[in-house]
């Protein structure tokens, strides 16, 4: 089964759609006066999920192709990646927005002080450089291997991104856990795969 | 860093009371869930009757009392900040009374130092409980000056209806001055005790959770800074005030303290 051009376009398009239903709810919801008791909660909280939500399927994308053959995944990977960028920028926005009234100082001073927003901040900042290397002209300019080097940093990005919200909840850590887990698979696909690979 | 000094801003910030909504759909209530908005829903069949509070200890006269003693002891409204721990906070018109009206019909004995309290937990009401990352049933304690303190209430209800299941139904602790968490919900046990009794949250990370858990912006949570706080239906951050407000009231319960060693 290889999907044609065609194909790839109208499923790249159907994705695009998908990944903004979650923005389009809250946005939705707020219009309506729906979001709930607190807004500025929810909405930050949500954005951190999406934006780890959209790490994780990007690292789904490299153990499908190979387990199931689905070579053609690799066409919507940046697309995912990119949501996950987008999602983390909304994450970081309203988190500066409103739990620091837009301060750069206070932001750089809770940066300092409180070790999980130190965390949440550097994975950020990882994804910049991933962001902006997206496009195929920036590949081309840097060269394929550094690319893929370069683009390995997603894997210390989903771990730092796991670990803040791990440090944020107080005491019932479920979810982080099952982020976690799914972390792990992905990462331990990943080493048994290269282990094999080493071994011939 | 430009945090506006509470003295010029609190004024100008009014203590409006939230809606009767926001107080009842964003509850922490762990024994239901860990979710704050889904506890009103998964709260909605706790059945509270018959409930009897069981006082004892170092009293004279150890007895239970029914609800509908309890509510014989006078109801009055009291109008609250409700600081949260994890940095947000509410205005809630209660309805109860002082608890220092129910320890002086138990009659303290002499060597009573601090209060005792137990809420209920039935894992079969509460079947969320399993997942709460806290030992349950919760437990919390007062020093008894603390808990004879006229501000220190037993509230019953609020917004003139008896307390919403959510909200710790049908008989709580309001402890203004300290975070929403001292504040114990649906008790069923009061004890004197001449020892620091065990408190929940202490016991799941003494490192964060003190005993005394008095509101305080100067300092911090070890995880995120207790200088300000969201006030539940505005979009910015005001001024944390000392004891929430209630340092006229309460300051001279903890002279000569530290309170950053007894945090």
């Amino acid at each position: 089964m290889k999907p044609t051009a065609s194909d790839i376009q109208f499923y790249k398009t159907l994705i695009f759609f998908n990944a903004l239903i979650p923005l389009l709810i809250m946005l939705w919801d707020f219009a309506h006066g729906q979001i709930g008791v607190n807004p500025v909660e929810l909405s930050i909280r949500t954005f951190g999920v999406l934006t780890l939500i959209f790490l994780l399927l990007t690292l789904c994308v490299t153990p499908m192709r190979k387990l199931f053959g689905w070579g053609f995944l690799i066409k919507y990977r940046r697309m995912l990646g990119l949501f996950a960028f987008f999602y983390g920028c909304l994450h970081l926005l309203t988190y500066m927005g409103f739990d620091r009234s837009w301060s750069i100082s206070g932001t750089v001073a809770d940066v300092i002080k409180r070790p999980f927003i130190a965390v949440g901040m550097v994975s950020f900042l990882l994804l910049i450089p991933l962001a902006v290397t997206s496009a195929d002209k920036m590949l081309r300019r840097i060269g394929a291997k550094r690319w893929l080097k370069l683009h390995k940093l997603i894997y210390l990005i989903a771990i730092g991104g796991v670990v803040h919200f791990y440090m944020i909840v107080k005491s019932d850590v479920f979810w982080p856990v099952v982020f976690a887990v799914a972390l792990s698979v992905l990462f331990g696909y990943r080493i048994y795969s290269a282990y094999q690979k080493a071994r011939g | 860093v430009v945090s506006p000094s509470p003295t010029d801003t609190a004024a100008a910030m009014a203590d409006k009371p939230n809606t009767f909504a926001q107080i009842t759909r964003y509850n922490n209530f762990y024994e239901f869930s860990t979710n704050k908005t889904a506890v009103a829903v998964e709260a909605s069949e706790f059945v509270t009757q018959p409930w009897s509070i069981e006082v004892g200890g170092m009293v004279a006269k150890p007895r239970a009392f029914g609800l509908e003693e309890l509510l014989a002891l006078g109801q009055e409204e009291r109008i609250y900040r409700f600081r949260c721990v994890e940095g947000w906070s509410m205005v809630i018109p209660w309805m109860g009374f002082p608890l220092a009206k129910l320890l002086e019909l138990v009659e303290p004995q002499s060597g009573a130092s601090y209060v005792a309290f137990e809420s209920y937990y039935d894992k079969r009401q509460m079947p969320n409980g399993r997942f709460a990352g806290i030992e349950l049933p919760y437990v919390e304690g007062l020093r008894l000056d603390e808990a004879v303190h006229p501000l220190t209430l037993l509230a019953t209800g609020l917004y003139g209806q008896p307390m919403p299941n959510q909200n710790g139904a049908p008989i709580r602790l309001v402890v203004p001055w300290k975070y929403g968490f001292k504040s114990i919900k649906s008790i069923v046990k009061i004890t004197l005790t001449n020892q620091v009794p065990p408190t929940t949250w202490n016991k799941a990370a003494p490192n964060e959770y003190g005993f005394y858990s008095n509101v305080n912006p100067t300092v911090d949570h070890p995880r995120w800074s207790q200088a300000d706080e969201q006030r539940i239906g505005e979009f910015s951050r005001r001024p944390t005030l000392m004891f929430n407000g209630y340092a006229d009231e309460v300051a001279s319960l903890y002279r000569g303290m530290d309170l950053k060693a007894f945090f």
